[in-house]
């Protein structure tokens, strides 16, 4: 059995948070800074970003001022100990958010828990000695825009795209384009949900191994930058940099379509130990 | 960047003039304006509700929806980019029944925000959404007026200048 020093886990973990709310995808500031638009006002928005994200890592910086929820996506492998995993993420959460935003709040009397946890977890065991570990940073702004389509199998992949256009056309303006979309399909309904959130890890840019599932994801962002949202929502033809797909298999009877919005604040990263 | 953005605001004394601003139009504030996003806006209401004094004169008002973080050290504030806009949409009418003139904020309103803004001559200015350093970049001095309390929901008087929005509703 390999063993993992939870004090370790929670010093590398500080860091990377840290790290990763400063400095957004670099893939998302690469898009912006090539953006090929008629608006003028969406190039504008385009340049603003861009230098927004030069500011935050010259002047080490929060990128945006919504440091957001703290999500881990642990990979657990079955050789390997860490314990006081959990306590350890925890405490790098409170560690690394001292000097950014307590955004996390009882959900009734809305009091704040003044160190941005609890970390959302999720766990997966794997085969063999290797503990990763993925943050992902989730802002309000994105997130209240995210839904959960229970189709039928009848509306197949027609109605999988219309999901995620209709979910982009209502909440799109208000999650800060360009976004990344993810979708998780399949499951049941938490399944599909994590799956949407899992999709916005991957590299932007990259599309699914499954050629089906890479022509579904081409064809709904086609549809989605048609819609005409643009940068910031000010109009334009850059609405989603992505729309990444993920499946799982799902009951005969049902068709989960979850749509998970992502800011251009695409704050996330990964360690290993 | 003046090139960029020709048009400039200052606050509160331009005031009178926001009728002539036109949708579409990208500003350049500068001048005084009022930090409040949820839990700020519901004790605004509720402080008018019942007739309290507010922190702040909401007359010819400029709000800005914005939760800051932390200051670091040796700054005056932390990164501070607009919130979603629609959130504060439920107590809108009743502070633009109050004198409130100017909105800045991300994203869409209501028909009913929409309308009243109209009706009270008044004005949503649209920021760029997670441009935070950047607006960081444009504040001036940073004075906590209001509810401390609620960390970064709390009311701070902004100075702000050069701080870029485009005209969304007037």
């Amino acid at each position: 059995m390999k063993q993992v020093d939870a004090a370790v886990v929670q010093r590398e973990l500080t860091r990377l948070i840290t790290d990763c709310l400063i400095i957004p995808d670099k893939a998302v500031t690469k898009a912006l800074t090539e953006i090929r638009t008629d608006s003028e006002i969406e190039r504008t928005a385009a340049a603003i970003i861009v230098e927004n994200n030069i500011i935050a890592e010259r002047e080490r910086l929060y990128c945006c001022q919504d440091t957001g929820q703290a999500l881990f996506f642990v990979k657990l492998g079955d050789e390997v100990v860490c314990q006081g995993l959990t306590d350890a993420i925890n405490g790098a959460v409170h560690d690394a958010y001292k000097t950014a935003r307590k955004s996390v709040a009882d959900p009734l009397t809305r009091k704040n828990t003044d160190d941005n946890t609890p970390a959302i977890i999720e766990y997966t065991l794997t085969r063999g000695d290797a503990l990763e570990i993925t943050f992902l940073a989730k802002g309000a702004g994105s997130e209240n825009m995210s839904r959960l389509y229970m189709l039928t199998p009848a509306d197949g992949e027609q109605g999988i795209i219309d999901s995620v256009v209709d979910a982009v056309k209502k909440g799109g303006k208000n999650a800060c384009p360009p976004l990344i979309v993810g979708v998780g399909i399949g499951g049941v309904t938490e399944t599909a949900c994590s799956l949407s959130k899992r999709a916005l890890l991957r590299p932007v840019g990259q599309n699914s191994e499954r050629a089906d599932v890479a022509a579904l994801e081409k064809e709904t962002l086609k549809r989605v930058n048609a819609l005409g949202i643009g940068v910031a929502a000010l109009g334009g033809n850059l609405t989603a940099l992505a729309v990444n797909i993920e499946t799982a298999p799902t009951h005969i009877g049902m068709l989960p379509v979850a749509v998970n919005l992502q800011c251009h604040s695409l704050r996330h990263g990964s360690v290993k130990f | 960047m003046n090139t960029i953005y020709p048009k400039k605001l200052r606050l509160p004394s331009d005031i009178a003039h926001i009728k002539d601003l036109r949708m579409g139009e990208i500003v350049m504030l500068s001048g005084t304006v009022y930090t409040a996003r949820d839990q700020a806006h519901k004790r605004l209401a509720a402080a008018i509700e019942n007739c309290e004094q507010l922190p702040f004169p909401l007359d010819g008002a400029a709000i800005y929806y914005c939760g800051p973080t932390p200051a670091a050290e040796g700054q005056i504030i932390g990164s501070c980019g607009p919130t979603t806009s629609a959130r504060m949409d439920a107590y809108t009418p009743l502070l633009l029944d109050n004198g409130l003139k100017v909105m800045i904020g991300k994203g869409v309103r209501s028909d009913d925000v929409t309308q009243a803004i109209k009706e009270h001559g008044a004005v949503y200015l649209s920021a760029i959404g997670g441009a935070a350093a950047l607006y960081q970049s444009t504040v001036r001095t940073c004075e906590l007026i209001a509810y401390p309390d609620l960390g970064c929901e709390a009311v701070y008087k902004l100075t702000v200048e050069d701080f870029p929005a485009m005209v969304t509703i007037v």
